[in-house]
């Protein structure tokens, strides 16, 4: 895919994507995710994209082909809402500071969610970051073990309610 | 005995590290090897894991401070500077100018002395000894500098949330002016003639290691790594933060990928951070040094990304505030992270020695992978 | 004096025990010196606290090593670790015994004494093996296979040099090819103008010293110790005396090669002007070799092995091999 340059371009071309992806699974029922343009200034970031966990691997996709590179996996337990967060910071290589934010919430019981390692090998370590602090599970990640606790430790430590 | 197992039975595994020579600190890399060439590699982390995202979590914004210059020990400024710059962007802090101006001669001295000291260890991963002490002759110039204005010599707390805690003085100025000096007339003589040009130097790290544009994007490599392999990318120039982009400095690309790459992109920063400080200095403006930051910070609810470039790549902090005194979440991005996360891919293949060298190459700082 | 010097007896004892003490007190201050030339070239200064100028520093190390304990891990060979080191020593000081330090300062003359030196040289190699094999350590196993493989490749045109010099001299005899070379410079063997050796000779000659670094695998060629790959390569295992003998063991062994080429290339004890000759001059170049030796090792960072192979087989022996041949047409038809 050619590689769009302008920045207001890419912005519009990325909503249009992503608003793409939510027509496919408009039948099911499901809260509707949403796409928001963010101002750099005030949050480090240009547009941020909530996403359903089942969406996330095509959404990573149309970053992909638009040549951005992952930069970092943040997991965020919201214990009041019982719900797991993940931030997936995305910055392009060509443009100049160019960030897209992926956002999805998972229910804190039995997390999981796809795996982006096919997509970028980057991944692979931040998602067994993410799950080493945790405990979030991720489908079809080729080698889910921790990463920087012990091998033998059995806590999530950036669990809200996790006291050591 | 069928010939896949024949080749299973002649390989053996290999641990580098935690404590080796060659990993610079408690990396451990599972080598599986055939005779003297690498099959597998994997780096094995953790060993020095102190769990800093909690500790943030436990006290208020400015006691996490400290903690940040434990990191990236050899770039510990600019680690400081991320951190402010995540704050200050959630509070919404303005930070004065002189301040910022104080960042970035701080910041890039500190640049300075973390490439001089890659270029030393790196140098004696290849088993050249004597460029060790050169370095460190040069680095010891700007450690009594950056200890002058900061009060300490590795893990500095010098910024602060609005600006920085200590004006410089005239002597710091005139300081920096004779070690610019210094550097450019040493960097030509002593670094390039005697180590770049040496022959058996070359072929050591020519053609060696390769990372491809794509591979480095997609591993989301950073910092002289990503530019070793043509990829114009630095934060300084891509995010402007600070008053970089009143500062006139070139961001020094190679497109090869091999190790020579990355060393020719850190040897030709030096100059470039050189650059960044004398201009810095002559518009040093006059001016506070601390804007006025309430005392007990707690900024709205709000999740901000911001972005640095350290010595390694770029920096990224996620933080995440639920309007409390406390960060509700704090991401640490730490650049060789990622980097280091190709060299399973890049060494597959290697001589030995050559994988070492490579590993070295990427310049890495345990502390900060392992956060 | 000279009678009691001619029973043989006597004589055996007193050289041996002389050749010991040489060999011992040179790898003791080899140690110093290193250490002192590796910290002028690095802008220190080195020991310089225990004795005069570090004098004593030396004597200090040997008995802190001394009093260590030689640790023997589980799991290694223990006999052969213990043996590998002592067997490490011996090779070293026999070749001194050939060794013709003046006219008259020689051990024992022995007609193949050249080969003799050569012999030995192999079987330090093969104490090196068997220091690697008996640790069990795969660090110590790569290494010592380093050592077998980079030993056999330096060797071969180690002798194809060694039989130019046989061609000019026409002699393997260490003290004939020395005396043969006697009177001004342009009688050494480097720089002989007779016959137009001169011509061959230079490459001879840097092919020999090259292949002496590496035979005592100092740097650039360190590769069996390289210790940013392989630890301390087939020392990694060994404390104490063990680890201080196999160093000892290196610094005896570039005596050897600086000997040897002294004899085979610089005319022995001969001085450059033809006056008065004597072990002064044979002592003044070797060390003189020695300090290049030492000055390469902290100029240049280590060489990897395949390139360290392929300089020896691809570019040493083809080398070796024309420049015999050429010899051979100098010393026939001129």
């Amino acid at each position: 895919m050619e590689h769009i340059q302008d920045i207001q371009e890419l912005q519009a071309s990325l909503i249009s994507l992503f608003s793409a992806l939510d027509d496919e699974a408009a039948g099911e029922n499901v809260t509707s995710p949403a796409t928001i343009s963010l101002d750099h200034v005030r949050s480090g970031a240009n547009l941020e994209r909530l996403c359903r966990p089942e969406q996330l691997p095509a959404a990573a996709g149309i970053l992909d082909d638009q040549s951005f590179m992952l930069e970092s996996i943040t997991g965020v337990d919201r214990l009041e809402q019982q719900e797991f967060e993940l931030w997936y910071d995305f910055i392009h290589t060509g443009i100049p500071g160019y960030r897209v934010v992926l956002r999805c919430t998972l229910p804190r019981e039995e997390a999981e969610l796809p795996s982006l390692c096919a997509l970028y090998p980057a991944a692979n370590w931040h998602e067994r970051e993410v799950f080493d602090f945790f405990g979030i599970r991720f489908a079809d990640h080729p080698d889910l073990t921790r990463i920087l606790l012990p091998e033998d430790a059995d806590f999530y430590p950036l669990r809200k309610d996790y006291t050591p | 005995m069928n010939l896949a197992r024949q080749h299973y039975e002649e390989t053996f595994v290999l641990n580098l590290g935690p404590q080796h020579p060659a990993t610079h600190g408690v990396l451990r890399v599972k080598v599986t090897m055939d005779g003297e060439y690498v099959i597998k590699a994997e780096p094995v982390l953790g060993y020095i894991h102190r769990m800093h995202e909690k500790i943030a979590e436990q006290g208020s914004f400015a006691q996490f401070m400290p903690y940040t210059a434990r990191m990236d020990y050899l770039h510990a400024l600019a680690f400081n500077h991320g951190y402010c710059l995540a704050v200050e962007r959630a509070a919404g802090i303005e930070v004065p100018e002189r301040a910022e101006y104080i960042r970035v001669i701080t910041v890039e001295l500190n640049r300075v002395a973390s490439h001089l000291l890659w270029w030393a260890a790196f140098l004696l991963d290849l088993g050249g000894f004597t460029p060790l002490l050169y370095a460190f002759d040069d680095r010891e110039k700007v450690v009594d500098l950056l200890e002058r204005v900061t009060g300490s010599r590795l893990t500095y707390c010098y910024f602060r949330f609005g600006g920085v805690c200590h004006d410089v003085d005239e002597e710091f100025i005139t300081g920096t002016r004779a070690f610019i000096e210094r550097l450019r007339k040493r960097l030509p003589t002593m670094y390039h003639s005697l180590v770049t040009g040496n022959i058996i130097l070359i072929k050591r790290i020519k053609d060696i290691g390769f990372i491809s544009r794509e591979q480095c994007r997609r591993y989301g490599a950073s910092g002289p790594v990503a530019r070793g392999s043509g990829i114009d990318f630095d934060v300084r120039r891509h995010e402007p933060y600070s008053v970089y982009p009143e500062l006139e400095f070139d961001v020094p690309v190679y497109p090869e990928g091999d190790s020579m790459a990355r060393y020719m992109v850190r040897m030709d920063e030096i100059e470039q951070s050189l650059r960044i400080i004398e201009q810095a200095l002559d518009k040093l403006p006059d001016g506070p040094i601390m804007a006025k930051v309430p005392r007990n910070l707690k900024p709205e609810a709000g999740s901000c990304y911001a972005a640095v470039e350290t010595a390694r790549g770029s920096l990224g902090h996620r933080l995440i505030c639920d309007g409390g005194a406390k960060p509700y979440r704090l991401k640490l991005r730490s650049p060789t992270f990622s980097n280091l996360s190709l060299y399973g891919e890049v060494a597959e293949g290697m001589m030995i020695a050559d994988a070492l060298a490579f590993l070295g190459s990427l310049d890495l700082v345990i502390p900060e992978i392992d956060r | 004096m000279n009678d009691i010097m001619a029973n043989p007896l006597v004589r055996a004892l007193v050289y041996m025990i002389g050749l010991i003490a040489f060999a011992g007190l040179n790898a003791a201050y080899l140690v110093w010196c290193e250490r002192k030339g590796a910290a002028r070239i690095q802008r220190r200064t080195g020991p310089c606290e225990v004795g005069w100028a570090g004098l004593l520093q030396p004597l200090a190390d040997g008995l802190k090593l001394m009093t260590k304990q030689l640790l023997v891990p589980d799991g290694v060979d223990a006999a052969l670790f213990r043996l590998a080191p002592i067997l490490a020593m011996l090779p070293g000081m026999v070749s001194l015994a050939v060794v013709p330090f003046s006219d008259t300062l020689q051990a024992r003359e022995m007609e193949l004494s050249a080969l003799l030196i050569f012999a030995f040289a192999s079987i330090g190699m093969l104490c090196v093996l068997l220091g690697g094999w008996a640790s069990g350590n795969k660090f110590a196993i790569i290494s010592s296979a380093r050592a077998v493989s980079q030993n056999l490749a330096y060797e071969i045109p180690m002798l194809l040099t060694l039989i130019t010099i046989a061609f000019i001299s026409g002699s393997l005899n260490l003290r004939d090819i020395a005396l043969e070379q006697q009177g001004n410079v342009f009688h050494w063997n480097l720089f002989r103008l007779e016959g137009w050796h001169i011509i061959t000779m230079w490459i001879s000659f840097i092919i020999f010293f090259i292949c002496s670094i590496a035979e005592t695998n100092r740097a650039p060629f360190d590769l069996a110790e390289a210790e940013s790959e392989l630890v301390a390569g087939y020392m990694t295992e060994y404390s104490s005396m063990g680890y201080g003998l196999f160093m000892m063991a290196e610094y005896i062994n570039i005596v050897v090669g600086a000997c040897l080429t002294t004899v085979l290339f610089l005319g022995g004890w001969g001085c450059p002007f033809g006056l008065a000759p004597g072990w002064w001059w044979f002592a003044l170049k070797i060390y003189l070799l020695i300090f290049t030796i030492i000055w390469v090792r902290w100029t240049y960072p280590r060489t990897q092995i395949y390139r360290l192979l392929n300089l020896s087989w691809k570019v040493m022996i083809p080398f070796s091999l024309v420049n015999l041949l050429i010899t051979a047409g100098l010393v026939k038809f001129l």
